[in-house]
């Protein structure tokens, strides 16, 4: 009989996998046109803890958002001088059935298996600290499997440094259709915490609607973190 | 019995389910307007008229006419709602044939009627001049009952008077398109309601009025002689009234009513009056039935050439259909956890395990399932029929190296002038929509060994097949991809060796050996392997010196920059220990110096060797003569199942493609 190695599944040699956006986007046409409905928003700047809940205007319900993580890079020194220490905060989503993990999008597993929700990649040092996004969730909340019904957004930092030492560090979530700003937390300064637990997104009747968490905790990864996450589902 | 009401008087009503007959001998356009204790209207989606002629209980005729009937279910409308005003407006008022003022045309007379027919209050409205517009009737909450009031109140500025004296805001606009959805010419006769249409539709925002109509409220149908044909109303294009922020799309969910406790802060809505008989269908559609996703194209992918886009149009394809995939097995399978727990949970209850509870919670567990996996599969149809649509249009135009052996690209063939990217070792697909296809599409040139695997392996479909038909066919498909390697490279650029110690595969590989494609006959017996094996070793070895030593130039003259593949059929015949150690040389070594390996063999054979060869087949990409799911996606890691390439039964094309591939040689 057939040793056991030849029933292991051989991976499909792709010497370069395109990447492409998962199935559509070009189902989705008609995004353009919701542009112009949508109301303003002011972004809401939040402290830890505060949980607000947001919806468009006219009850409508996000279709793509965004998780920005942004944060300063740690001065370099001189070559002689102490070794830099680089700051590495990461961001995570996790997918929750019913309270249940059902899957994660985190440094190591960029992509959702079912493709809704992506990682724009790791960033392991910061960035210039002005405000754009070093790390970015996307998720097309159109594509969440239908079992799906919270996301959430998670801050960490990898390299331990508290939110109190890291500089010009904030996460925000952003409507991705058209750019409003949702939420935004600003984290240096704020506290003896190496994690936070930014936001949830969840299913309300059809639709979807964030809620901005903001819990302090501590971890270094997503992992850490499940416990302080359990309770906010 | 039935009041005659004068103006200003009022009477209680028996019934909450009314039907309010107007007869004006004229047509007129009937509506009516929900508003609050204080007899403001919060917006444009309160009013019921023609062009929303349902409403959370609220049914009018969808057009002006001589008569009407309005149904009321009062049990139906929301609690925020105080005052149901019945109007009556003449279409002609914008100068459109016909009287422009009650006073030209006889008195409108008004019935309010229970849900059996049977009048209850009647009411003329008479000493009416140059009024356009006007409210003929009131029925408003008292005490938690609801009563009726004649109220005959006539607005000289016809219906945008009226509409503002409610308190709702550009009264003009909004007068202006409700009038507007009559304006096609007014039908002379009362049309009989259409119930169930309309009836469906209330479904959207006000389920009550469905169980009005499911209840048997007496259909008005009055069978006239004269019936106008459009009851429905045309969707008007182009009328001025500004639609902001919609009546709630998407969630179907009734708007904001008006709240007694602050009557008039609440957001007032601009929206089209028509809008609301139009929202339902647009906003159900994304959900139930996403709007006709564009065409798919060939060729839509990014890329430098069409073959680069091709190529990453399937690898999207093959990557969309593993993710949609992975979506629908996930929330099975969370579906079936969910259903084992809360059986569990029944069994564990044990209050509930005499009586009926337990039989009626493992029922809804079940159906909690059946309604999950019924929408993850919703999902996945809607994904896979995306999909098939796009994979009927990118197999037809697909290149020869990436098409199939049917595909009527091949008859045009021609040897190509520079190598494409990639060529198809065959099909995948997955269980789940077996009939959809993936090419399996594999970068050139290749970076590792083919191995057609002869053996029966757990495979199903192999383990119905006996030994020799099994072989056959292995090397079959292996000739097979030779020949679509040979045909996808520029003439000369590829080499094919052969070895078949015992001369079995000579049927199989006679296509390859008549063509004159082969670099020599097929090598037999120990000695011509051996020979074959130190040629391409030695090739091997002196192409990694010169790329080691950046000397490529220095190569011997012999020595060819053409690609070679070594094709070895029955597998460990003829072979010694020292022509195994230069296979599994070749078989590292090769492929970063153009020498590839294409084996047949089945590991059993090699046996004999234990786990020595295991490095050897592991590094081979492993294919099957026969369907076979041995093959995972680099994103999910699903199990695919792999389909050798077909050659058309009693078609020539293998043979007229290699014919070509050897011409081109001369």
């Amino acid at each position: 009989m057939c040793c056991k190695t030849d029933t292991n599944p051989d991976r499909v040699s792709a010497l370069s996998v395109p990447l492409r956006r998962v199935l559509d986007n070009r189902t989705h046409g008609q995004r353009g046109g919701e542009r112009n409905e949508r109301g303003k928003r002011v972004t809401v700047n939040m402290t830890k803890g505060q949980a607000i809940s947001l919806e468009k205007q006219g009850g409508g319900s996000l279709t793509q958002v965004r998780m920005g993580l942004g944060w300063q890079a740690a001065p370099r020194r001189g070559l002689f001088g102490k070794r830099t220490q680089e700051i590495d905060l990461d961001a995570s989503a996790v997918l929750f059935a019913d309270k249940q993990p059902v899957d994660v999008v985190f440094f190591r597993h960029l992509v959702s298996d079912d493709g809704s929700v992506k990682h724009t990649g790791d960033n392991l040092v910061g960035g210039a600290g002005q405000g754009g996004d070093d790390e970015a969730i996307l998720v097309d909340l159109q594509r969440v499997p239908v079992h799906i019904d919270t996301i959430v957004f998670t801050v960490n930092s990898f390299t331990g440094q508290t939110f109190q030492e890291v500089q010009n560090a904030f996460c925000r979530i952003v409507d991705e259709t058209n750019g409003q700003e949702l939420a935004r937390y600003t984290l240096d300064g704020g506290g003896n915490y190496t994690a936070q637990i930014m936001a949830k997104v969840h299913r309300v009747g059809s639709g979807w609607q964030m809620t901005a968490l903001g819990n302090p905790a501590n971890g270094r990864t997503f992992q850490d973190l499940m416990p302080a996450i359990l309770p906010h589902l | 019995m039935t009041a005659e009401l004068v103006r200003g008087q009022n009477h209680p009503l028996p019934d909450t389910r009314l039907e309010i007959r107007v007869s004006a001998g004229h047509p007129v356009l009937a509506g009516a307007t929900l508003g609050d204790d204080q007899g403001r209207v919060p917006g444009a989606e309160w009013i019921a008229h023609p062009g929303a002629p349902s409403l959370h209980g609220v049914v009018v005729t969808g057009e002006a006419a001589a008569e009407h009937r309005l149904t009321v279910d009062l049990e139906a409308v929301p609690g925020a709602v105080h005052r149901v005003s019945v109007l009556l407006a003449l279409p002609g008022a914008r100068g459109a044939a016909g009287a422009a003022r009650f006073g030209a045309v006889a008195a409108p007379h008004v019935v309010v009627a229970g849900h059996d027919g049977s009048e209850i209050a009647s009411y003329t409205i008479t000493g009416l001049d140059s009024e356009s517009a006007v409210v003929a009737l009131e029925l408003y909450r008292r005490q938690g009952a609801w009563k009726v009031r004649a109220m005959g109140q006539g607005y000289d500025g016809g219906l945008a008077a009226l509409l503002g004296d409610q308190g709702l805001e550009r009264p003009a606009d909004l007068a202006a398109a409700i009038l507007e959805t009559v304006a096609p010419g007014p039908a002379p006769v009362a049309a009989p309601p259409q119930r169930v249409p309309e009836a469906e539709r209330v479904c959207h925002t006000a389920p009550v009025t469905s169980a009005d109509a499911a209840a048997g409220t007496p259909a008005p149908v009055t069978p006239s002689p004269v019936t106008p044909t459009p009851v429905t109303p045309t969707p008007v294009a182009g009328t001025g009234a500004p639609v902001t922020g919609g009546p709630t799309p998407a969630t179907g969910t009734p708007a904001p009513v008006p709240s007694g406790a602050a009557p008039s802060g609440g957001p007032i809505d601009y929206s089209h009056p028509r809008r609301r008989a139009a929202t339902p269908a647009p906003a159900a559609e994304p959900r139930q039935a996403p709007p006709a996703p564009p065409a798919p194209v060939a060729g839509d992918a990014s890329g430098w050439s069409m073959d680069e886009r091709l190529y990453n149009q399937v690898w999207g394809m093959f990557e969309d259909l593993a993710r949609t995939a992975a979506a629908y097995r996930s929330a099975c399978e969370f579906a079936e956890s969910r259903l084992d727990r809360e059986l569990d949970e029944t069994l564990s209850d044990y209050r509930s395990r005499v009586g009926g509870a337990n039989d009626s919670a493992r029922a809804a567990a079940r159906a909690r399932h059946d309604e999950l996996v019924e929408r993850a599969q919703a999902v996945l149809d809607r994904d896979l029929a995306q999909l098939a649509a796009e994979s009927a249009v990118v197999e037809p135009a697909l290149p020869a190296a990436f098409a199939r052996w049917d595909n009527p690209v091949w008859h045009a063939y021609r040897v190509p002038a520079e190598e494409p990217m990639a060529v198809r070792l065959g099909d995948l697909h997955l269980p789940e929509r077996s009939e959809l296809r993936i090419p399996m599409l594999v970068r050139l040139p290749l970076e590792r060994g083919l191995w057609v695997d002869s053996g029966r392996g757990r495979s199903e479909a192999a383990g119905l097949l006996d030994e020799v038909e099994l072989r056959r066919l292995a090397l079959d498909s292996a000739v097979a991809h030779t020949a679509r390697l040979l045909a996808a490279h520029p003439a000369g650029q590829f080499a094919v060796h052969a070895v078949d110690a015992a001369g079995a595969g000579a049927a199989a590989l006679a296509p390859l050996v008549e063509s004159g494609v082969l670099a020599a006959p097929p090598a037999r017996g120990a000695a011509g392997v051996s020979a074959v094996l130190e040629q391409l070793t030695e090739r091997v070895d002196l192409l990694q010196m010169a790329l080691r030593g950046g000397a490529a130039d220095a190569l011997p003259p012999g020595l060819d920059g053409a690609r070679q593949l070594l094709l070895v059929h029955d597998f460990p015949h003829g072979f010694d220990d020292r022509a195994v150690t230069r296979l599994r040389y070749l078989a590292d070594e090769g492929p970063s110096v153009g020498v590839h390996l294409l084996m047949v063999a089945d590991r059993q054979d090699a046996s004999a060797y234990g786990p020595l060869l295991d490095p050897l087949w592991r590094s081979l990409l492993r294919l099957t003569p026969v369907p076979d799911d041995h093959l995972a996606d680099p994103w999910v890691g699903h199990a695919w199942s792999y389909e050798p390439p077909i050659l058309p039964p009693g078609s020539a094309v293998l043979r007229q493609v290699l014919a070509q591939v050897a011409d081109a040689r001369r």
